[in-house]
């Protein structure tokens, strides 16, 4: 086989590959899609679920979901704001910094059941606060914070060093500056950074399993006073997302129609987080228009 | 005085003692900084508060095992028997169980990943930046428990038919892992495609070489370290996986006999046994020194990582 | 080859001493890491003048220009004293954000903020604590009309700065510093990003300026020096070689390398 041939052949071969992996894409959207829309419907999206079976409606769960989901992004933004703006302003290059890096990695590399069982041993078995929400949503953030830090912080030092020095010669503070000058600057990316990983907090299941529970109690929407044990806002009740309600489903539930159950849901938590991607963009897309362009 | 940020008396010209005060008083502007300096403070030290927690915990729990339980690690690593509330503490099948599943993962996807990459560079940029990049992007986006539930869904049923058995097992774990790991290793491969200097590719093409013969001699050879990285950064996010592959790989402590019997990963082990076992007792013990090999080989894989990039750095500047 | 020049023969001045002077560095140096930059300079300046520091690129006209209000910090180890008052501006304790008030800065490049014209320079008066609306009303309408901006801009101050020309946003920076009212205003090559045209317009700015501001601007072009300034120094691979009235530097260098430079037979 000469040259020539050997390009072909490798062409070819190259062609097949991207193929099967976009078939494979289309594969499993089409599965989830296909075989989990006809069974969503509003009771679906209402209803409560059984919990002998594990059947039954998935209200509860995409709204803990949602609760978890804002109560980890009201908790872990403005850590990973500071974290970001130290990073990206006063830290030095030095050894420490070094260090600080490397840890913000580690907890970046590490599983999310490892952030989960520490989660697990940290606020079930030390503090004795149990299965909660406040448990699943601190273990969320531990799992959120390094990429949202590491976002925020590209997305800082990405903003011309010029405006830092026009900030800074006009005596104001490298605080005022950051947050006045060089924040809505950064802001597009910041928020396609926080869109992005809130599809990713969406879906996750590992990391809630052992610290927001696996059980989903029938709560009073009627009752929005957190005080009260019955009300969803309460943050010391067990919380059993979508995602954990699909694994849990699957391995656990006995249903009848656990398979269908868990496409519908599959596919319920597809499109949200097809929806976060697609907002990711479109709102990094506007603001960035909105930073830029002339009013 | 705070309103003027002023310290000059209103009569007269100001004295050098004047300017001395007003130069050297703290203004808003200093507090501010002061303030920021504290938050920003904070803010990192909460966050590394949380790794080293993380890490102390783990690693005294996972140490418990060997320290209070007097369990031999030699044992611990070699013995192929689980059964903890037997006090049988043999870890070798999940350690097999994991790399098993990581290693036959990372095989499948490289030449999948490669291939896409270098499409998506070499062969069809155009297409490659409007068409396939979403297509990567959307499975990176699709949850683990959902690659689990089509594991459970389509790959189990098709395994049962193919060979027979339950359908359970590695080969099941490496076909969901393979899905999960392409898009991670064929992303940072891109990345590393595009990182490689034009003139490499204009001069091999100038010289008369064929597109193919420029890719595998020149390009791949350049970018090698950023896709060993790549591979690394799959194989880490296989081993640490969890549900997905807890759900289709059988959950059988036992010493994999071959591919598709049941068998168990360190996660699928955590995820199955952590919530029946009571602190402090041998089983919890066993199960959280489980954990402590898994933060130890991500700390490993994050070290690999960093030495590869040593390394290339090292080759570049030469 | 690269001539070689003497460090030893330069020709300072120094100022009689009933000459109103703004600022005064003495022995001032600046190392980035192991690299001396900045050796020993000697200069003071006269209120209410131009002052032009010349010299090629990398002889240390840019750094010695940002280590006088403090902009070094972080960047460059600078060492030796500022005279600011009588105050000794340098010193690790001093308030460098009051500093930067009375010692402005303009850039090389136009740097406006990603914000309105009128926030561009009333956003640093409101953080300093000014909220009342006349009183930054007409901070915005005087410090405009100072840099000549404000009958081009009159209309659309809540325009975005960045709709502006690269001269409208260099005049807008030099708008946004005199609004602070310093004492000094420090400009580096303000117009080396700028046509002729824009040029000659924020040099006409600059000679209004200096009734009110004491002004330091760095340039490369020596046109540009004889033009507008009345003292110039010339630096060279960091050290300052000779520092007199523009005018005398320009028709009679005192040491040869300001000769060879000024001739255009440098190096």
């Amino acid at each position: 086989m000469n040259a020539k041939q050997k390009d072909v052949v490798a062409t070819i071969a190259i062609n097949v590959i991207v193929a099967t992996v976009v078939g494979i894409l289309f594969f499993l959207l089409a599965y989830i899609l296909i075989s989990g829309l006809p069974h969503v419907s509003w009771s679906f999206l209402t209803g409560t679920t059984d919990s002998f079976s594990g059947a039954g409606g998935i209200g509860v769960q995409l709204f803990n979901s949602f609760y978890l989901l804002i109560l980890t992004m009201l908790i872990s933004i403005p850590i990973s704001l500071g974290a970001g703006i130290y990073l990206a302003e006063y830290a030095k290059d030095n050894w420490r910094t070094h260090l600080i890096r490397s840890a913000i990695e580690v907890l970046s590399s590490l599983p999310s059941v490892v952030v989960g069982l520490f989660g697990f041993l940290l606020f079930v078995v030390q503090f004795k606060i149990g299965f909660s929400v406040i448990s699943g949503a601190i273990a969320l953030t531990f799992f959120n914070l390094p990429l949202l830090t590491r976002n925020i912080e590209e997305s800082l030092s990405a903003v011309p060093r010029n405006q830092r020095e026009a900030g800074l010669s006009l005596g104001m503070s490298k605080w005022k500056t950051e947050i006045g000058i060089i924040l809505p600057v950064a802001l597009p990316g910041i928020v396609t950074g926080i869109v992005l990983s809130a599809g990713r907090v969406f879906g996750e299941a590992a990391a809630l399993i052992y610290t927001a529970g696996q059980s989903a109690p029938v709560t009073n929407f009627a009752d929005w006073n957190p005080m009260d044990a019955a009300s969803p806002l309460n943050p010391l009740r067990p919380a059993e997302t979508l995602a954990v309600h699909i694994w849990k489903v699957n391995t656990e539930g006995l249903a009848s129609n656990a398979a269908q159950l868990s496409a519908a849901a599959s596919a319920v938590l597809i499109i949200a987080v097809l929806l976060f991607n697609l907002g990711a963009r479109v709102l990094g897309n506007y603001l960035y228009r909105r930073v830029t362009a002339s009013k | 005085m705070e309103q003027t940020n002023s310290e000059f008396k209103q009569d007269g010209a100001p004295t050098s003692q004047d300017w001395a005060r007003q130069l050297h008083h703290a203004t808003r502007a200093s507090r501010e900084d002061w303030f920021g300096r504290g938050i920003s403070y904070l803010c990192i030290g909460v966050i590394i508060l949380v790794v080293a927690s993380m890490l102390w915990f783990i690693t005294s729990k996972g140490m418990a095992t060997f320290t209070q339980n007097h369990v031999n690690l030699w044992q611990f690593l070699s013995g192929t028997n689980w059964a903890p509330d037997q006090g049988h503490i043999g870890a070798l099948p999940m350690i097999v169980g994991s790399f098993a599943v990581t290693f036959a993962a990372a095989l499948v996807a490289t030449p999948f990943a490669v291939g896409t990459a270098i499409f998506m560079t070499e062969i069809a940029p155009n297409k490659g930046r409007k068409f396939l990049q979403p297509v990567i992007e959307l499975l990176v986006g699709i949850p683990s428990v959902v690659y689990g539930f089509i594991g459970l869904a389509v790959v189990v049923p098709f395994m049962r038919h193919l060979v027979g058995g339950s359908g359970f097992g590695i080969i099941s774990a490496t076909f969901v892992l393979f899905v999960m790991v392409l898009p991670t290793i064929t992303t940072m491969t891109v990345d590393s495609l595009r990182s490689v200097p034009r003139f490499y590719k204009e001069a091999s093409l100038a010289l008369g070489a064929t597109r193919w013969q420029t890719v595998s001699k020149v390009i791949l050879r350049a970018a090698t370290p950023g896709i060993l990285t790549a591979i690394i950064f799959g194989m880490a996010r296989a081993f640490g996986e969890a549900l997905a592959v807890q759900m289709v790989i059988g959950n059988a402590a036992v010493m994999p006999k071959n591919l598709i019997s049941p068998a168990a990963t360190l996660t699928s082990q955590l995820t199955t046994g952590i919530g029946d076992t009571i602190d402090g007792t041998l089983p919890s013990n066993a199960l959280w020194s489980l954990a402590l090999i898994l933060l130890l080989m991500s700390l490993f894989f994050n070290a690999l990582v960093r030495l590869i990039a040593k390394r290339g750095q090292l080759s570049h500047e030469r | 080859m690269l001539k070689q020049y003497s460090f030893e023969k330069t020709a300072v001045q120094s100022f009689a001493d009933n000459v109103p002077l703004a600022l005064r560095t003495e022995n001032l140096q600046v190392f980035y890491g192991a690299n001396h930059a900045m050796h020993d300079a000697n200069l003071a300046f006269p209120k209410n003048q131009i002052t032009a520091l010349i010299g090629a690129s990398g002889s240390g006209k840019s750094t010695y220009l940002r280590s006088l209000n403090r902009m070094n910090d972080g960047i460059a180890t600078v060492t030796g004293k500022i005279w600011y008052h009588d105050v000794d501006i340098n010193e690790p304790d001093v308030n460098i954000y009051e500093i930067r008030r009375h010692i402005g800065m303009v850039f090389q490049r136009p740097n406006p903020f990603a914000k309105s014209i009128r926030e561009n320079i009333i956003y640093a008066l409101r953080a300093e604590g000014i909220k009342d609306k006349q009183v930054l009303a007409q901070r915005v309408e005087e410090s405009l009309k100072g840099a000549a901006l404000w009958d081009e801009v009159k209309d659309t101050l809540d325009k975005s700065a960045l709709a502006l020309s690269g001269g409208q946003q260099q005049r807008l920076c030099i708008a946004r510093s005199i609004a602070m009212q310093p004492d000094v205003l420090l400009l580096d090559e303000p117009c080396s990003a700028l046509d002729p045209i824009s040029t000659v317009k924020v040099e006409e700015t600059l000679a209004q300026l200096r009734e009110k501001y004491t002004i330091i601007i760095v340039t490369h072009n020596m046109q540009q020096a004889s033009r507008i300034s009345s003292q110039c120094a010339f630096f060279h691979l960091g050290h300052v070689m000779e520092y007199t009235p523009t005018a005398k530097m320009f028709s009679d260098p005192q040491i040869p390398v300001t000769q060879d430079y000024i001739s255009g037979s440098f190096g």
